[in-house]
């Protein structure tokens, strides 16, 4: 491991059967970087968290994280999948879903300890969900679940976080409070956070990575805007017009 | 009632519902919270080819039964999960060759193989003191795993994939759940037959799962309604002289319907309240 290279992705080529997904993608990422992965539909943000937590193997390349084979460096991660669907009437409560993210530390078999149930209890206080503790899991509105299910991923005390579209379904009022939850946590950890909302890219996120099945860009954010409205092909007016840092050039 | 348990018979059909109920309380919930109903089905028709191995080999088809059920489960599980035909044609193919076998190894059997049709379409009036003995072992087993196990089948039936990245070995684990089934569709064989096992491993959860969100509540309240609703059939197939299996599979059904009513008028109540 490479003084401060959390992540190392070189010449990664992933394919779903013949479809190419991602090629030949060289990704570095740095002890306490705040990294946005951007791109159109389809682009391969996904696929790149999923080859990162060892949920899929590339067809090429060298995929490490913390130095090892992904796989080995799960219990380091903490992941927010994009939102997923179940069944409401799922008999389970808040604080037995938070509770999943520290199934890996205890051992096959073993009841969650205290120190589970508080680290629990303080990852559903930090996304403001503590009163809901005991409640079912069908009983909580889109957003609130969302809430949920990052504090799932905060309680497994990770040294990286990814995150697919973490706000997709939260209101406005309370993302405001996610990014600064967030940006408190980038002191001690690393975050990788698929997002479209790149509006949110310029004023929390330092850095800033556009995936199209090619790694297009990768580095800070302000030259990375005008490659971003390159690939989406759309004009950089109007990409400007929701970053005001662009007109500052 | 009380006159009915004077008879051995009848102590031991009452003995061989409460084991039922207990394994297809416990195991019946996962299958229904993980939606493995039809893996489970699968399982339940190719368990039949340990049926007729036992009659070719003559030793108890219940005996036998058991690493044959074991395997398809582990079969179904294995073929589903790495082959990329699909789960659901994985479980048509060991349904049907699991089944297939049994009617070979019948076959093959000399002379007549007497009581097949018990195996079928169950018969808990003659479950005789030796399958009970079965019944009670596979029991234990199930519920000791399940108390060990508890949280990751949980963790396992709602999200399969965040506990894999958490680091359990969610594959050992659903074919663990699968071969807890096996071993509950054994149990059940003799009482409902493999026809209607199903119903005793969905119905009674189904029933429990509109009045719970609570994952031991609804573990309890499925072996409950197993006791009950088994019992209830078997008096009424006593009573009017009625095949067993299939009053049992019929006063579920009917429980389910009335419950499902009685739900609705719940919710209308508290919409309304």
């Amino acid at each position: 491991m490479k003084n401060g290279v959390i992540v190392d992705m070189q010449h990664v080529y992933f394919s779903y059967d013949d479809v190419a997904v991602l090629e030949d993608v060289n990704l570095e990422i740095q002890q306490r970087d705040f990294l946005a992965l951007i791109g159109p539909n389809g682009g391969g943000k996904t696929t790149l968290l999923k080859l990162l937590l060892g949920m899929l193997e590339p067809d090429r390349g060298v995929v490490r994280v913390f130095g090892k084979n992904p796989r080995q460096a799960r219990r380091l991660l903490g992941y927010l999948p994009q939102v997923f669907t179940f069944d409401f009437d799922f008999p389970i409560s808040i604080m037995e879903v938070v509770l999943m993210g520290r199934l890996g530390k205890r051992g096959i078999g073993r009841g969650y300890t205290k120190a589970d149930k508080a680290a629990g209890l303080e990852a559903l206080e930090k996304v403001g969900m503590e009163d809901f503790r005991d409640s079912e899991i069908g009983k909580l509105s889109g957003g609130q679940r969302q809430r949920v299910f990052i504090a799932r991923a905060l309680v497994t005390e990770p040294k990286l976080l990814l995150l697919d579209e973490p706000v997709a379904s939260i209101d406005t009022q309370w993302q405001q409070s996610f990014y600064e939850l967030l940006h408190e946590l980038n002191k001690n950890i690393s975050i990788v956070m698929v997002t479209h909302d790149i509006s949110v890219v310029s004023t929390f996120i330092d850095k800033i990575a556009c995936v199209n099945r090619r790694l297009y860009y990768h580095g800070s954010k302000k030259e990375g805007m005008h490659k971003i409205a390159e690939m989406y092909e759309c004009p950089v007016q109007v990409l400007a017009h929701e970053m005001p840092f662009l007109d500052e050039k | 009632m009380a006159g009915i348990l004077q008879y051995e018979f009848t102590r031991n059909a009452l003995l061989a519902a409460m084991l039922v109920s207990i394994a297809c309380g416990i195991v019946g919930t996962f299958i229904v919270i993980k939606k493995i109903v039809f893996i489970s089905g699968g399982i339940t028709h190719a368990a039949f080819g340990g049926i007729g191995l036992g009659y070719l080999l003559g030793v108890n088809p219940v005996l036998t039964a058991i690493p044959f059920s074991l395997l398809s489960a582990l079969a179904v599980g294995i073929i589903g999960k790495r082959a990329k035909i699909g789960e659901d044609a994985a479980i048509g193919i060991v349904w049907a060759v699991g089944m297939a076998l049994g009617i070979l190894f019948v076959g093959l059997t000399p002379g007549y193989a007497p009581d097949l049709f018990s195996y079928l379409f169950g018969s808990i009036l003659t479950v005789p003191f030796t399958d009970i003995i079965i019944m009670i072992v596979l029991d234990i087993i199930i519920i000791v795993t399940v108390l060990f196990l508890y949280k990751e089948f949980q963790a396992l039936s709602f999200d399969e994939e965040f506990s894999e990245i958490t680091g359990v070995p969610t594959e050992t684990l659903y074919l663990l759940l699968l071969c807890l089934v096996a071993l509950s569709i054994v149990v059940l064989i003799r009482v409902v037959g493999i026809i209607l096992v199903i119903a005793l491993l969905t119905i009674p959860t189904t029933i429990a799962k509109q009045f719970t969100n609570r994952l031991k509540r609804l573990i309890i309240y499925s072996i409950i309604n197993a006791v009950v609703l088994t019992v209830i059939g078997l008096w009424l197939s006593y009573l009017f002289d009625l095949p067993s299996g299939a009053a049992i599979v019929l006063v579920l059904a009917v429980v389910f319907l009335i419950s499902a009513f009685v739900k609705r008028l719940i919710v209308v109540r508290t919409l309304h309240a």
